[in-house]
């Protein structure tokens, strides 16, 4: 670590600096983040109006409610689609980190810099692509026809497996960038010890390789399956009334529907899953720099 | 060691993936024919008919004042408390850290639902300010951790070795802290400003009914507007896009470069 300049606030200039520098950011997201994350907690327990405002008093008829049949349904819809385009996204992550690490310094600057364009073109823009692509006349849905893989007059669009894919489309340079940087750091010298030591190919990339990235695997899991757990424009705009996900439903209560206590309860629903997520996250990054593996634990940025 | 092709494969894969619905759009957008399909011909009709709607227009322009005016607010702040989270150990530094990185993790749409709630308990009016709140909120801590970055890397004997030669704290920071993170802060301030321009989701929370950002005309285009005039706006953003990713690019080298020459090796390392 470098040197820390500047006071540990012992002295009282230091002190003013530290508050100097850290009261306008402090300030600004625990005003405008911290408190609204906690109002929704709050909102939950409180009646909808008929106007579509927030009531007065508190009720707990909304969490009741969240026990009927359908809740569960979308909530165990949301984990799953997001859950299997997690999965789809770190299988091609693999191969893709491991091959941008392996390519030649001179073009992976500009390999990379492909891989990194899509993240950075409007979200949607390359929704409304595979949207036209997927329609009854689209490219793509008259493309799997011809290979046999749809009958002929078999909708693609509004589909769970729509959804699947431009979620898959659109978080998959996310999943790629932490693990090609996991995979850079990677000493490739160890896959040929166990080569050498007699280990099949396979063997090898299971028990070394896949083990040497385990960190970027995991931030890239964390980094494709929380944004998908809170999609809303995807399911919105290719999926159809069957297969809507949470924040399709937290759109349609605050939206259509005027209630936003319920459109609050499930927020909080949704609050506690990611924030269980990343704890766990956390509790197993602690763990694995606790006992060995690399100390630096530089999160992906 | 023989390689396998298979690697080399998935990844000329996932680039025709990233690719090919981008190339069909663009193309679609010179394509004369009303419902997209087959090829019809050359024609500009769809950009003429984009460059008359007054909408598109106004919705640049909101989208424009909310991203600099954002980016700036993002730019000052997210330097500070960069500067905040690398000089001090302390418990506030503690809390300010979590605060910073939860935007980070947190689904958009928790966000969008948590402001409007917030807005909507306050009576406060949705409108422009209130889009430019939110925005300050999710992007503010990519700034943040760019220049920590950027701070973590930075030779913190050059300051000494400034103030041995007499500088005061002050013209140490300003002659050599400054302009040696500015890349960082700058690289900050052009994510910050592409989350703006892109943001969906938090607008479309905050938004209220009057102001409409270019992701919104876009997103009302898609659910019930004419697709072949949002084929070719589509076109100029990407084309902007790629102007802007390669221009970064080159930025970003020019820092690296500069980087090279003042540093003393070894900084990585710790």
């Amino acid at each position: 670590m470098s040197a820390r300049t500047g006071g540990n606030g012992r002295n009282g200039r230091g002190r003013f600096n530290e508050l100097l520098l850290t009261l306008p950011s402090l300030a600004w997201l625990g005003v405008f983040f911290l408190v609204p994350t906690l109002i929704v907690f709050a909102i939950a327990f409180r009646p909808a109006d008929p106007y579509g405002g927030i009531g007065d008093g508190w009720t707990f008829e909304t969490i009741r409610r969240m026990a009927s049949p359908n809740y569960p349904a979308i909530i165990w819809r949301t984990v799953w689609l997001s859950a299997v385009a997690t999965l789809i996204c770190l299988t091609l992550a693999v191969p893709v980190g491991y091959c941008l690490s392996r390519i030649d310094r001179r073009w992976r600057q500009w390999v990379l810099l492909l891989v990194v364009i899509p993240f950075w073109t409007n979200f949607l823009v390359r929704v409304f692509a595979w949207k036209s692509l997927l329609a009854t006349n689209g490219s793509f849905r008259l493309a799997l026809v011809w290979l046999g893989a749809l009958s002929g007059d078999q909708p693609i669009l509004f589909t769970p497996a729509a959804i699947l894919l431009v979620l898959v489309y659109t978080y998959l340079p996310f999943a790629i960038l932490p693990v090609y940087a996991a995979a850079e750091k990677f000493d490739f010298s160890l896959l040929e010890a166990a080569r050498d030591l007699g280990a099949s190919s396979g063997r090898a990339f299971f028990r070394v390789f896949l083990p040497g990235i385990s960190r970027g695997l995991a931030t890239a899991g964390i980094m494709v399956l929380v944004p998908s757990l809170g999609s809303y424009v995807i399911p919105d705009l290719v999926g159809g009334a069957t297969s809507e996900m949470l924040g399709n439903k937290i759109a349609q209560y605050v939206y259509t529907e005027r209630n936003l206590p319920r459109a609050s309860a499930l927020s909080a629903i949704l609050t506690l899953v990611v924030a269980a997520l990343l704890l766990l996250f956390l509790w197993w990054s602690l763990r694995r720099n606790r006992f060995g593996g690399d100390r630096k634990g530089e999160l992906f940025t | 060691m023989k390689r396998s092709l298979f690697p080399f494969l998935t990844l000329c894969f996932c680039l025709a993936f990233f690719y090919l619905p981008l190339a069909v759009m663009t193309v679609g957008s010179f394509n004369n024919s009303r419902f997209g399909g087959a090829w019809r011909g050359f024609t500009l009709k769809y950009y003429q008919a984009l460059l008359r709607d007054r909408d598109v227009w106004i919705c640049l322009e909101n989208t424009l004042v909310i991203a600099v005016t954002a980016t700036m607010v993002c730019m000052a702040l997210g330097t500070a408390a960069a500067f905040a989270l690398h000089h001090y150990r302390s418990k506030l530094q503690f809390i300010h850290q979590a605060l910073v990185y939860a935007p980070l993790v947190i689904p958009e749409i928790l966000m969008g639902m948590s402001l409007l709630l917030f807005f909507v308990a306050l009576r406060v009016d949705l409108g422009m300010g209130t889009i430019f709140i939110g925005h300050v909120v999710f992007s503010m801590s990519y700034v943040a951790l760019t220049v920590l970055g950027r701070l973590q890397d930075f030779d913190s004997t050059l300051m000494d070795a400034a103030r041995d030669l007499g500088a005061s704290a002050w013209t140490a920071v300003r002659k050599i802290l400054l302009p040696l993170i500015a890349p960082g802060i700058l690289a900050g301030g052009l994510l910050a400003f592409t989350l703006s321009l892109d943001d969906f989701v938090v607008t479309f929370f905050v938004s209220g009914t009057g102001s409409k950002t270019l992701p919104i005309y876009i997103y009302s285009s898609i659910k019930h507007g004419s697709p072949t005039k949002l084929n070719a706006l589509s076109a100029i953003l990407l084309a902007v896009t790629f102007l802007g990713a390669f221009i970064s690019r080159l930025v970003a080298g020019r820092g690296e470069r500069a980087d090279r020459i003042v540093g003393s090796g070894g900084r990585r390392g710790f």
